[in-house]
């Protein structure tokens, strides 16, 4: 099935279109239980061993909303600088699929518990860009399915299909934006510079983990071109599912490409679903449908309005955590660092990390310095994040503190955390077993030292005409023979001391 | 009020999945123009200033609070199924996704 | 000893303190309506499912919870007929429909797990209309139940295998769910008492949807005592149902105990007759006024002008529902499924399923209710009678202002010949004329037998209604025309039913 699409040049594209863009994000909650149900939300578990009644859609089954999915709903809508409708309601949207035993999604239509906000996000540059929020809405996830028969699992050509439906009730918010406009060429970078920021402020305010690779986070992206200097939206098409930030970014460029491909050949763009393709990095237009969809909205009669009190509302706009943009701001200014940076340190995943090596006493450029570089590299060489690495920012921290006590210098230093990556122990059991440590007596650097002068008479006799710079030569026999562990400050000292020469 | 048509009839039928017999669609145009003929009437109301009741308690905030209750084993969830395979619920061929 | 013939005929309250004094064993009294169905159900076929294994068992509970001492519940030992649209457990539970024939739910609905924890005996499962759609169980997949007063008439619907085991005395209670006038209707057409409590008084966990907003349990039987005693066993709150009553179940067996209307307003709705009204049910709902006013009662007319749009109102709002509702009968993990025979797709499926499924009031309904929500119509239809729905409660409330209860015929006519309406859906839904004002603002009402009509000597109902969570209002009043009129006719009015 390889149909090649048309593509505009992408600078072309952009000399000719205004892309407009609206991004509808669901993301899955982290509540213990589901949205109407008691069933666990445990992810991983044996096919259909968290259903009942309600769930599975059984006869007779109702729901009960899960006062944590509200809550949490409230918190992402404070977060998002939403207002909080003082009452809302779920309502029932009417439409057959196998995956959802009902056969109607309890959501939410034209009442959503939050409305209205908006999201700055932070470009590559450090430039921001704000993202306005239409709305935050409750709703449920289906069961999963699988296609039995055809090639690879795919829909097409499958004998039949088997349905799981653990997933079916998980609670979900969808949060949906206004139409972005103004990104211009940006536009790409803007998607997925707002998946990202969403994706942190869910993880700061801890609702969910948010990790897209499970699907706890997808994004719709749905895209339209207009001519240059025009106001009237074009048709947009729906890029469903779309669930890496990399993806994000893709998928929008390609809609882009194809939009404007389609345009310029006089055809016209017709409103439908597409799917994105990981592996091509392309979108391929989904199923044609004969009928447009009608979902007969109607309020849920099992359930009983969401009134949040004020009160309530206050009491957890209170309780946020500081915000993942705002965090930024503060510590990049508090580290005196460039936008730059913080950017390579967010692509790194290091800022919780060195947050914490900070939190646990060590300063702000040596943790840095060690999440950046070695610990980073490390990360790198095995193909893991730095939070699954075998070091926690208390070891790192500690790492730090033996290097400014002058018991490790930074060479030694690495020697620990790659002991303490190897699984040899805590930072001190490392050096203990290793025997790491800086020799910084003088008894026993004494003798290195001679034997430093004995065997280089010519740069001995530099120092003692006054080339007091030569002496890194000296110092640098000493720590090759004492294997690095010699203190390099005093061996300097010593140097200059025993062939009469003083540093000023 | 306008007729109901056996292409509108034809239509909501398939929007309930329901695969009518042709008869069907005849017969039920024609019961489904009296039906709404008849009840129609509360159109009466659309123009009053009157808010909706959508439901006959005035409760609000009923929620339960985030704990996990047992759920039911998979033979029980299963034990309706028409066909099942894998611990999963048998169905025939999906034909698109949403 | 009592022989099976007398048995039968005892009230449930009878029943249970007969047992409770070891006068009768809870097993005999189940044996006497299991052999009494054996008997005559052939003809009335009230029963879509006896659990005669399942009863006896329960039976042998109470007998024995009474022989180690321990107290026993206000209805213990005494049989009941459930309406087939809550689930039992491992017990088949249709709804009246083919799409779940044989379907056998792993969980018990929060009512029948109140009624076995109240040592309620379950006989089994009793005939409706499908889906609870209908007002002459004629609907039902399985077959139409007779009337007990003229087997060729229609019990009433759609509970009307509950109110047909009652009269011809198969239970000595039964359940009934009542959306339009589904417990209340059978209830008049039968001369049995029925109570549709409050919106909320009773869990809808486990009970099959119609029409979530307007759906209600509730108890039927043969005495306004019975039905109290009943009440008090399957109300109250359920943290399963979110429009569940979170307060104290009204004192509606007080209220029975001490029947009374002395000093009581009763208000008479100017809108509940005329034309449709048949004149033996008319002469009979004057005299019960009349009573009333004889027994102490202030009579006061009432003007309701928005109940004349209760009826359309309903008919847009129940089918709504009612097609969201149904749409999980798809055939794909419970019931029935047609056409998988490979060559069709999921969807297709689906489609012959339900198509073959359900029955044709059932999918008129669906349609119904698919057209007035679709997009373009919307606020004309669903929207126009949520609003008449606003109005029909504020006539309520300005006349609860005025009065205790209002009273009104139960429905316009006395049972209708089985097939006289079957193929006229309009003039079918006219039978719950007087029922769904109720349904639509949620407040709570009864129906009890006033008599027979001259006409057709079959039993006309009278239908008492009260402000929401005053239930108990319903017993009061009740308690004293049931007492009233027993007295007048010298005996229960189903002492006059023929014999089966
Ligand atoms: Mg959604
Ligand atoms: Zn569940």
């Amino acid at each position: 099935m390889t149909t090649t699409t048309d593509l505009e040049s992408y600078e072309d594209a952009l000399a000719s279109y205004d892309p407009v863009m609206g991004l509808e994000v669901h993301v899955e909650l982290g509540t213990k239980t589901k949205m109407f149900c008691g069933c666990s939300t445990e992810l991983g578990q044996d096919a259909n061993t968290q259903t009942c009644p309600t769930c599975l859609g059984l006869p007779g089954a109702l729901p009960v909303v899960n006062a944590i999915g509200i809550e949490s709903a409230i918190k992402i809508g404070l977060a998002l600088n939403c207002e909080i409708a003082e009452w809302c309601r779920f309502a029932r949207k009417n439409y057959f699929y196998p995956d959802m035993p009902k056969n109607f999604q309890t959501s939410q239509y034209d009442e959503p518990i939050a409305f209205n906000g908006y999201l700055d996000v932070q470009l590559e540059d450090g430039e921001t860009f704000r993202v306005e929020i239409e709305r935050a809405h409750m709703e449920e996830d289906t069961g999963k399915s699988t296609h039995v028969g055809g090639a690879t699992g795919r829909i097409h050509g499958a004998s039949h299909s088997l349905l799981d439906y653990n997933r079916a009730g998980i609670p979900l918010i969808e949060i949906v934006t206004k139409p972005i406009e103004g990104a211009g060429a940006r536009a790409p970078e803007v998607a997925r510079a707002y998946v990202r920021e969403l994706r942190e402020v869910i993880r700061a305010l801890g609702v969910s983990e948010a990790r897209m690779e499970m699907g706890q986070m997808r994004c719709d992206v749905n895209l339209s071109l207009r001519p240059n200097g025009t106001e009237k939206f074009g048709t947009r098409s729906e890029t469903k599912n779309v669930n890496s930030l990399r993806s994000v970014e893709r998928a929008a460029r390609f809609e882009i490409q194809r939009h404007a491909a389609v345009l310029n050949s006089g055809g016209t763009i017709i409103q439908e679903t597409r799917h994105f393709h990981e592996d091509t990095g392309s979108t391929t237009s989904g199923r044609v449908k004969e009928e447009a969809e009608d979902y007969r909205y109607f309020p849920e009669p099992d359930l009983v309005p969401v009134a949040p009190s004020r009160e309530w509302v206050e009491e957890i706009r209170a309780a946020l955590p500081e915000m993942p943009l705002a965090r930024r701001t503060r510590l990049l200014a508090d580290w005196g660092i460039s936008a730059t940076d913080m950017q390579a340190i967010l692509n790194a995943g290091a800022l919780d990390p060195i947050v914490a090596t900070i939190d646990a006493g060590a300063d702000a450029a040596s943790a840095r310095k060690w999440w950046m570089g070695e610990l980073a590299r490390s990360a790198n060489e095995s193909g893991t994040s730095l939070d699954e690495l075998a070091i926690t920012p208390e070891q790192v921290a500690r790492v730090t503190a033996l290097v400014n006590s002058g018991d490790l210098n930074d060479k030694l230093a690495r020697q620990v955390i790659e002991g303490v990556l190897a699984g040899e122990g805590t930072p001190d059991e490392v050096v203990d077993k290793r025997g790491l440590k800086v020799v910084s007596d003088d008894s026993a650097l004494g003798t290195a030292v001679d034997e430093a002068i004995a065997g280089n008479p010519g740069i001995a006799d530099k120092i003692r005409g006054g080339k007091v710079a030569a002496a890194g030569a000296l110092v640098g026999a000493v720590m090759k023979a004492t294997r690095g562990q010699a203190d390099a400050a005093r061996v300097k000292e010593l140097i200059l001391q025993k062939l009469g020469v003083s540093e000023g | 009020m306008p007729g109901i048509t056996r292409e509108e009839v034809a239509h909501l039928a398939r929007l309930a999945r329901l695969e009518l017999k042709p008869e069907e669609l005849e017969h039920f145009a024609g019961q489904l123009d009296d039906i709404i003929g008849a009840v129609a009437r509360v159109s009466e109301v659309a123009d009053q200033d009157v808010p909706p009741t959508s439901h006959p308690l005035p409760l609000t905030n009923v929620m339960r609070a985030d704990e996990v209750r047992p759920s039911l084993t998979p033979e029980q969830a299963l034990s309706g199924a028409p066909a099942q395979e894998q611990q999963r619920f048998k169905v025939p061929q999906i034909l698109g996704e949403d | 000893m009592t022989d099976n013939v007398n048995i039968i005929k005892l009230t449930a309250a009878e029943t249970a303190a007969k047992i409770s004094a070891g006068e009768l064993t809870a097993v005999q009294v189940t044996e006497a309506h299991l052999a009494r169905i054996e008997a005559v159900d052939e003809k009335v076929h009230a029963f879509l499912h006896v659990d005669r294994e399942g009863a006896l068992a329960q039976a042998r509970a109470v007998d024995e919870k009474r022989e180690r001492g321990e107290k026993l519940g206000p209805l213990a030992g005494v049989p009941l007929a459930l309406k087939d649209i809550f689930t039992t457990e491992g017990i088949p539970t249709t709804v009246g429909s083919k799409i779940l024939e044989g379907w056998i739910p792993p969980y018990d609905a929060t009512l029948t797990k109140r009624l076995k924890a109240a040592d309620v005996v379950i006989l089994g499962k009793t005939n409706m209309d499908e889906f609870a759609m209908g007002s002459s169980t004629e609907n039902s997949a399985f077959g139409p139940t007779g009337n007990p007063w003229d087997l060729t008439r229609i019990p009433g619907g759609s509970g009307g295998g509950s109110s047909a085991a009652l009269a011809s005395f198969q239970a000595a209670l039964a359940i009934g769910t009542d959306t339009g006038g589904s417990i209340r209707q059978p209830a008049a057409v039968t001369g049995t008492v029925g109570v549709k409590p409050t919106y909320g008084a009773v869990s809808r966990y486990g009970m099959v949807a119609f029409s979530s907003s307007l759906d209600q349990g509730g108890p039927c039987a043969r005495t306004v005592l019975d039905a109290a005693l009943l009440h008090e066993v399957i109300a109250g709150h359920d943290p399963l149902d979110s429009t569940s009553i979170d307060a104290p179940v009204p004192p509606v067996v007080e209220a029975a105990r001490n029947g009374s209307v002395e000093g009581m307003r009763v208000g008479v709705v100017k809108q509940f007759r005329g034309e449709g009204y048949q004149a033996g049910v008319i002469q009979r709902f004057d005299e019960s006024v009349a009573l009333l006013k004889e027994l102490g009662a202030e009579i006061v007319e009432l003007d309701c002008p928005s109940f004349d749009l209760a009826l359309s109102a309903y008919y847009l709002i129940a089918p709504s529902e009612c097609s969201s509702n149904l749409a999980r009968f798809d055939g794909l993990r419970y019931g029935l499924r047609t056409g998988d025979d490979g060559s069709h797709s999921a969807e297709e499926v689906t489609s012959i399923t339900r198509e073959a499924g359900f029955g044709p009031e059932v999918k008129r309904r669906i349609m119904l209710g698919t057209y007035a929500l679709s997009s373009g119509y919307y606020d004309a239809y669903y929207g126009s009678a949520q609003k008449v729905r606003t109005l029909i409660t504020r006539d309520f409330e300005k006349a609860f202002e005025q009065v205790d209860v209002i009273v009104s015929p139960t429905t316009p006519t006395t049972a209708f010949p089985i097939g006289e309406r079957a193929d006229d859906p309009m003039a079918m839904y006219l039978a719950d004329l007087c029922t769904i004002p109720t349904n639509l603002a949620g407040n709570a009402a009864m129906s009890l037998p006033c008599g027979l009509a001259p006409e057709d000597n079959l039993p006309v109902g009278l239908q008492i209604i009260a402000p929401a969570l005053k239930d108990d209002r319903l017993y009061k009043v009740g308690a004293a025309v049931e007492a009233a009129f027993v007295e007048k006719w010298g005996h229960p009015l189903l002492e006059e039913a023929p014999s089966l």
